[in-house]
């Protein structure tokens, strides 16, 4: 990030301009809005503006009593947390052995890694239940996360980070006596440090809201994520009115949406840093 | 390392066995979830579903003929072109123009980028749900708005031929902020000095993005090109909560056919021979990105 010395106001966005992109943020954000609107106001404002409509939390209440909302944020989180732990120690030590190892079928194996940036887990829905039906781990944790654990993504990022910390600091620290791990550990994570908030933001936000797979993996309370069980809550059927529905679509997104707010500036760098190649 | 013989050689293969070993964790990952399912599936799509006391039994090119011959596939095929070709013009040149603007000193830039940005951190089931509301017939929000423009009521998303509409609008919304971060991280890495010779040689302000932008731009374009075909045939969570692909599938996509006749049907041969259709798109997409737009990036 590096401001230029002096902007030019040559070609700097006129009113026409300012107005329209305003215009658009408001439609950009109106959905949200309204969510907010229609989840602390009762029920029957939901579609009626009134300065004067009372601002309740029943909603919120009630929403959270309708549904094993508790065990949905549970479960989200130590799904959350357990993906990114095991993404990041497996491939921190992958993308270490490509950076700094010169062995046969190094193309080959990175080949095979990034084989998986085409095909992504969430296509091979049939052969993946297939596995996890055969491993008895179906309606668990556990196989929510399995297919994401070897991230080729990661894997690609942190190579390249790798593969730009200078050799002298990795051969200083052999000469000093420390083992590859040592190094890895004392010399390159650290360095990478950014790199690994960049991708725990991207990897987070992504398991976070992850649908499909998670749908058809679990079938009861103890394994759903948030999405998978707002989507059960939600269902027509269900006969629960908008505004209970806007506050539990709201909870759901809420620890997302309030660290998008607090780190606004981290979350849109490490996405730029994480799509850049 | 210039390795001679004898005991560097020696030393060589030694470090060939570390890399193997850090190694391998993720490739054995790699290899049971990724690239065994994408071989187990393309030999399952020439064998039938097993049912019961029934064993698969091999029936050659059968799925794919049932296939051809599904109405839904083709319904789906169609549906899923027509909503890549809405979503990837209409998401890439808002993110465009996004980019433009906030990159650029306008008032509120803070709150507008914000705003363009949220809905890529947000569940797409959950925004799903709020659009769901944007919908819903004689009180949604469009409702109140065409109502009080005195249109008659419309069921948007029970109407055939608006309800892929409507998701094509609730994708480009979500997307489009997405891809503006790339454009923003690539404008902002051009160099100063072309604006300042622009300036001085008066350039108009179209006459500079035309000229100078756009075509510097080209490489982001490409690269958000490739993530936004490849998104228009994966994204299908908020098909379950607006449309469940209905009515009669006029909203079905690839991969919530590919869902429903897996998961719901339980027909998983059928399933296979989809999941082959899909894998050949995504994988030609990401072939086509490596080999003829990125040539100059060396994966080695």
């Amino acid at each position: 990030m590096k401001p230029p010395a002096q902007r030019l106001a040559w070609n700097e966005p006129n009113a026409l301009d300012t107005l329209a992109a305003w215009l658009l943020a408001i439609l950009w954000i109106l959905p949200l809005a309204y969510a907010v609107w229609t989840a602390f106001h009762p029920s029957e404002y939901s579609t009626r503006f009134s300065l004067l409509a009372p601002l309740t939390l029943d909603n919120f209440r009630r929403a959270w009593q309708a549904a094993p909302f508790a065990r949905y944020f549970l479960n989200t989180t130590l799904l959350v947390l357990m993906i990114l732990a095991v993404q990041l120690v497996l491939a921190t030590l992958a993308a270490y052995a490509f950076a700094r190892y010169r062995f046969r079928g190094r193309n080959v194996a990175f080949a095979l890694v990034l084989v998986q940036l085409m095909i992504m887990p969430d296509i091979l829905l049939v052969e993946n239940y297939r596995t996890m039906a055969q491993l008895g781990l179906v309606d668990t944790l556990v196989a929510i996360g399995l297919p994401y654990f070897a991230s080729a993504f990661a894997i690609f990022l942190l190579r390249q980070t790798f593969m730009g910390i200078p050799k002298e600091l990795d051969e200083a620290a052999r000469v000093e006596g420390a083992s590859a791990l040592q190094t890895l550990w004392r010399v390159y994570v650290p360095l990478a440090r950014p790199v690994y908030t960049a991708f725990a933001l991207v990897s987070i936000s992504f398991h976070w809201n992850n649908f499909l797979w998670p749908l058809i993996i679990t079938n009861s309370v103890n394994a759903r994520p948030l999405t998978v069980g707002l989507q059960v809550f939600s269902s027509p059927d269900q006969g629960v009115d908008w505004s209970v529905i806007t506050a539990a679509t709201l909870m759901t997104s809420a620890p997302l949406l309030v660290a998008f707010l607090l780190f606004q500036r981290q979350f849109v760098q490490s996405f730029m840093r994480a799509g850049i190649k | 390392m210039t390795a001679g013989r004898g005991d560097s050689a020696a030393a060589g293969s030694h470090a060939a066995i570390h890399a193997w070993l850090l190694l391998l964790p993720a490739l054995v990952l790699l290899a049971a979830f990724t690239h065994w399912p994408t071989v187990a599936t393309f030999v399952d799509s020439f064998y039938s579903t097993p049912r019961g006391a029934r064993p698969a039994v091999w029936v050659g090119a059968e799925n794919y003929q049932a296939m051809a011959a599904d109405p839904v596939f083709w319904k789906a095929v169609a549906n899923n072109l027509w909503f890549a070709g809405a979503t990837i013009p209409l998401s890439i040149g808002l993110a465009l123009v996004m980019a433009l603007w906030v990159n650029e000193r306008i008032a509120g830039r803070a709150f507008l980028r914000m705003a363009y940005f949220t809905p890529t951190v947000l569940p797409m089931i959950a925004v799903a749900n709020i659009w769901l509301f944007f919908y819903t017939p004689q009180y949604g929000l469009l409702e109140q708005f065409t109502g009080a423009l005195g249109l008659p009521s419309h069921n948007w998303l029970g109407d055939q031929r608006t309800a892929l509409a409507c998701i094509t609008v609730v994708a480009v919304w979500k997307e489009a902020g997405f891809f503006m971060i790339f454009y923003l991280a690539a404008l902002q890495t051009l160099n100063p000095s072309l604006r300042e010779a622009a300036a001085i040689e008066g350039a108009s302000r179209w006459y500079f993005f035309r000229r100078v932008q756009w075509p510097l731009l080209m490489p982001t374009t490409l690269f958000v090109l490739v993530n936004a075909v490849i998104n228009a045939f994966r994204m299908v969570d908020h098909v379950f909560v607006l449309t469940r692909g209905g009515p009669d599938n006029a909203s079905t996509l690839l991969l919530y056919h590919l869902y429903e006749v897996g998961f719901k049907f339980w027909d998983t041969a059928y399933a296979s021979a989809l999941t082959v259709v899909l894998v050949v798109v995504l994988a030609s997409v990401a072939l086509f990105q490596f080999f003829v737009l990125d040539k100059r990036v060396h994966y080695k």
